[in-house]
């Protein structure tokens, strides 16, 4: 077990939210859309430039930039 | 009709809400918008059992915060118009997510229906959800339905309709936020509830909660109906904020969206939700993904339909634009007929003619591109394309989904900036929508497309393949460097938040589409149409007004009579008898008094009020290297960019020239004394990047303001020189001429 940025996640892997570190627009929009602590996640793809990325969360997929995955910290295997 | 009732649609975007919107209304809908924002105001009416219902379909929205317009339009409208019920429409296979938004509603207390969208397909994920279940913990009627087909349509407006009929009070939701936030909620509401601070509005536990999630509006109208009480709330809400931070290192924002999911999990989990099978099995949407967002193959097949949306919007309207032209055309030969010459028949075909020909000539284009939009946007692939694209677009401070405007409006050469600038739409970034929509024109659109082939032919005439291409090249480098520049002046802030769902891929419903696709181009016909016809006239009578003087007119007369006169009576005869082949004696002559006509129509355009400004303005245009002839044409420009070649023909005394053929005003640019190589590349850069057509400000002004319409006038206008002039004054100084 260890905790690392959403980010540095390899394509098919999975884990779980631990924490979303930003407030404001853009953490009210991280969490709306279902990003919260205890969220289970698997990286669905990156774009071809390798950003944004696109994740599987709660049978969606959703999609942000790695700036703002930055802010995000996922506990993986 | 025994009654009426008000019913307001709300959801996630993606959660079908419109197909059941049209499901409902069918046709019997109405689109407009809220008043200042692009925000689609959409109304339909329907009866059911004898019931009139209005039923408003509110934008999709994830949650209710002040964030977006669209946020802010859904939670006023529920606030000042208090709807009788609210259909709230979740997807069954995004059940827990969508429910995110559900619990916002239950907390402000609005009279609730919750419409359980495509239950087909969670049914065929496997996921099984039991609706008097989630309806008896929730405390609302929930209602399967399939939007598409229209299952379980009937039994939601029952049950719509007999919430309606009680027209009870708002019941607010309380939902547990944890025993601090629930202590600062309660602390909030004491002082809420003693000075009945908002109280006609909003619910006090509501209002706690705003204030604790630091909603900007709702501090804002605090502030403005009672600043004491206002100051005493924001002071509790800091105490408690650096309490939370300090303790568990999150704003109560974090802790209050926390427990709102934590609430609809302990709903689901009571047996609300089973699964039959593995939910991380691949399903069809994420196969499909694999292969059209894939690293290689993605971008390849996304410029494949890029361009399909191009071609079909741009050639397979060519036949209902000519059909359109066509039938102005004949309208305008048949006034030349019936009305005798003047300024009435000018008027007529050049102002009017000619301005409802303009107007209702994009008709087909929009009405194409939007029909393509609309196919994309409804699949989910528009998603996909903006994914794709962001990375590249960002670095200019645009979004991903900026690239389709781009496209659109040129950026494969011929497009046109009109459904451009509508098709910027489908962004909703603020500002990124707003850069996309002031650099979209300069692309080289359609009626560029002519005047550039006339300057590159005449100036350029061994490399025009080239020439042409570097300039299509040399519009996307500017736009895209002024979108940044925009970015980092007038547009300056941090990018809006991308963090965005990718739908499942959908097939679209033939209705739906069309629907979509007949609102916008109703919506350009309605709003422009009559600002477009007015400025026709208006630029109509600049080139025409004030008309030369009476001894003008009499000395070109005299002209002709002089020439007429050294010809014998006969041939004079021959020529208005105008009977086809001329002898060539005839020929001569009516070469000659066509010359005259054109030195006159020359004269008169340079007496009129735009001659005036051209030459006014002669001063300040040679630093690019234009005269007043070319100054004329850019003005004429304004008009439609096609219009510069005309403009300039006469302007040369050439009459009317022929856009098809203008090789005869190319030779005689070639020839004039004040154009060379480096003249040309001035007036190209310039014609690319100045103001854009007027049909194309009045979109502007339409999807954004009168403001920004003229801001774009005069920003394009001025970048567009200060470039020419660099150009004209590097090549002269360089002897490139």
């Amino acid at each position: 077990m260890q905790t690392i940025l959403l980010r540095q996640m390899q394509k098919g892997q999975s884990g779980t939210i631990q924490a979303v570190k930003v407030g404001g627009e853009l953490g009210r929009r991280i969490r709306e859309m279902g990003l919260i602590p205890g969220t289970q996640i698997t990286i669905h793809g990156r774009a071809p430039l390798n950003d944004p990325v696109a994740i599987r969360v709660m049978n969606g997929t959703l999609t942000l930039r790695n700036s703002e995955a930055d802010y995000i910290q996922v506990e993986v295997e | 009709m025994t009654s009426q009732s008000i019913i307001a649609l709300a959801g996630n975007p993606n959660a079908g809400k419109t197909t059941l919107f049209n499901q409902l209304t069918g046709a019997r809908q109405h689109v407009s918008n809220y008043p200042g924002i692009t925000v689609d105001h959409k109304e339909g009416h329907l009866e059911h059992k004898g019931t009139g219902v209005i039923i408003t379909d509110l934008p999709g929205t994830y949650s209710m915060t002040a964030y977006s317009v669209e946020e802010l339009v859904a939670r006023d409208y529920l606030i000042s118009h208090r709807p009788d019920t609210v259909i709230n429409i979740v997807d069954a296979s995004n059940l827990e997510r969508n429910l995110y938004l559900t619990c916002q509603f239950l907390e402000l207390g609005v009279p609730l229906v919750i419409a359980l969208n495509m239950i087909d397909v969670a049914r065929d994920r496997g996921i099984e959800i039991k609706a008097e279940k989630l309806s008896e913990l929730l405390g609302v009627p929930v209602v399967p339905i399939i939007a598409r087909s229209g299952f379980g349509k009937e039994q939601l407006l029952d049950e719509a309709l007999a919430i309606a009929s009680q027209r009870r009070q708002w019941h607010p939701r309380d939902i547990s936020y944890g025993d601090d936030l629930d202590a600062a909620i309660a602390d909030l509401m004491t002082t809420i509830e003693s000075s009945s601070f908002l109280d006609k509005e909003y619910p006090p536990r509501y209002t706690a909660i705003k204030y604790l999630e630091n909603d900007e509006q709702i501090l804002q109208k605090g502030r403005d109906t009672d600043l004491t009480t206002a100051t005493r709330l924001e002071n509790i809400v800091n105490k408690v904020c650096e309490h939370t931070v300090k303790t568990l290192d999150v704003y109560p924002e974090a802790i209050i969206a926390d427990h709102r999911y934590g609430f609809i999990k302990s709903i689901l989990r009571q047996g609300v939700v089973t699964h039959k099978f593995d939910t991380d099995r691949l399903y069809t949407s994420d196969r499909i993904d694999k292969v059209l967002t894939n690293r290689l193959v993605g971008p390849v097949i996304m410029l494949a339909v890029l361009f399909g949306v191009y071609q079909f919007t741009f050639a397979w309207s060519e036949l209902p634009v000519a059909w359109l032209e066509n039938f102005f055309g004949w309208l305008s030969t048949r006034v030349d007929g019936i009305l005798p010459d003047g300024q009435l028949k000018s008027l007529v075909i050049s102002g009017i003619i000619d301005g409802v020909g303009g107007v209702l000539g994009f008709v087909p284009l929009i009405m194409f591109m939007f029909f393509s939009i609309a196919i994309l946007e409804d699949t989910g692939y528009l998603a996909r394309v903006a994914y794709m694209m962001d990375r590249v677009f960002r670095t200019f401070g645009l979004h991903g989904s900026s690239v389709m405007p781009f496209i659109v409006s040129g950026g494969i050469a011929g497009g046109c900036a009109v459904p451009g600038v509508m098709a910027t739409r489908t962004l909703r970034s603020p500002k990124e929508r707003m850069a996309t929509l002031l650099t979209v024109p300069f692309m080289n659109c359609g009626a560029k497309m002519p005047v550039l082939a006339l300057l590159i032919g005449a100036f350029f005439s061994e490399n025009k393949a080239r020439y042409m291409f570097l300039f299509t090249m040399l519009a996307w480098i500017v736009a895209l460097l002024a979108a940044k520049l925009l970015r980092s002046t007038v547009l300056r802030g941090a990018p809006t938040p991308f963090v965005m769902e990718l739908p499942p891929y959908r097939f679209p419903t033939v209705r739906g589409l069309l629907i979509h696709t007949w609102e916008r181009t109703w919506q350009y016909i309605k709003k422009a149409g009559t600002v477009i016809l007015g400025i026709s006239v208006l630029l109509w009578a600049m080139m025409t007004f004030p008309q030369l003087p009476a001894e003008r007119l009499a000395g070109f007369d005299r002209e002709r009579q002089t020439v007429t006169a050294g010809y014998p009576a006969t041939v004079v005869a021959e020529l208005e008898q105008d009977a086809g082949e001329l002898s060539s004696r005839a020929a001569e002559l009516a070469g000659q008094l066509t010359a005259i006509g054109r030195r006159q129509s020359e004269e008169a355009l340079r007496h009129s009020a735009a001659g005036r400004i051209g030459t006014a303005i002669e001063s300040v245009s040679h630093l690019a290297g234009f005269d007043w002839r070319t100054n004329i044409a850019l003005l004429g420009g304004f008009a439609a960019k096609e219009v510069i070649i005309s403009t300039l023909g006469t302007a040369y005394s050439m009459g009317d020239v022929d856009i098809e053929a203008a090789d005869s005003l190319g030779d005689r640019l070639r020839k004039a004394e004040n154009w060379n190589r480096v003249v040309a590349v001035a007036a190209l850069v310039f014609i690319m990047f100045y103001a854009p057509c007027f049909v194309t400000v009045v979109c502007i002004a339409r999807e954004a303001s009168w403001r920004w319409a003229f801001f774009s006038m005069g920003f394009n206008t001025v970048f567009a020189f200060v470039l020419a002039v660099a150009v004209f004054q590097v090549g002269t100084f360089l002897g490139l001429g």
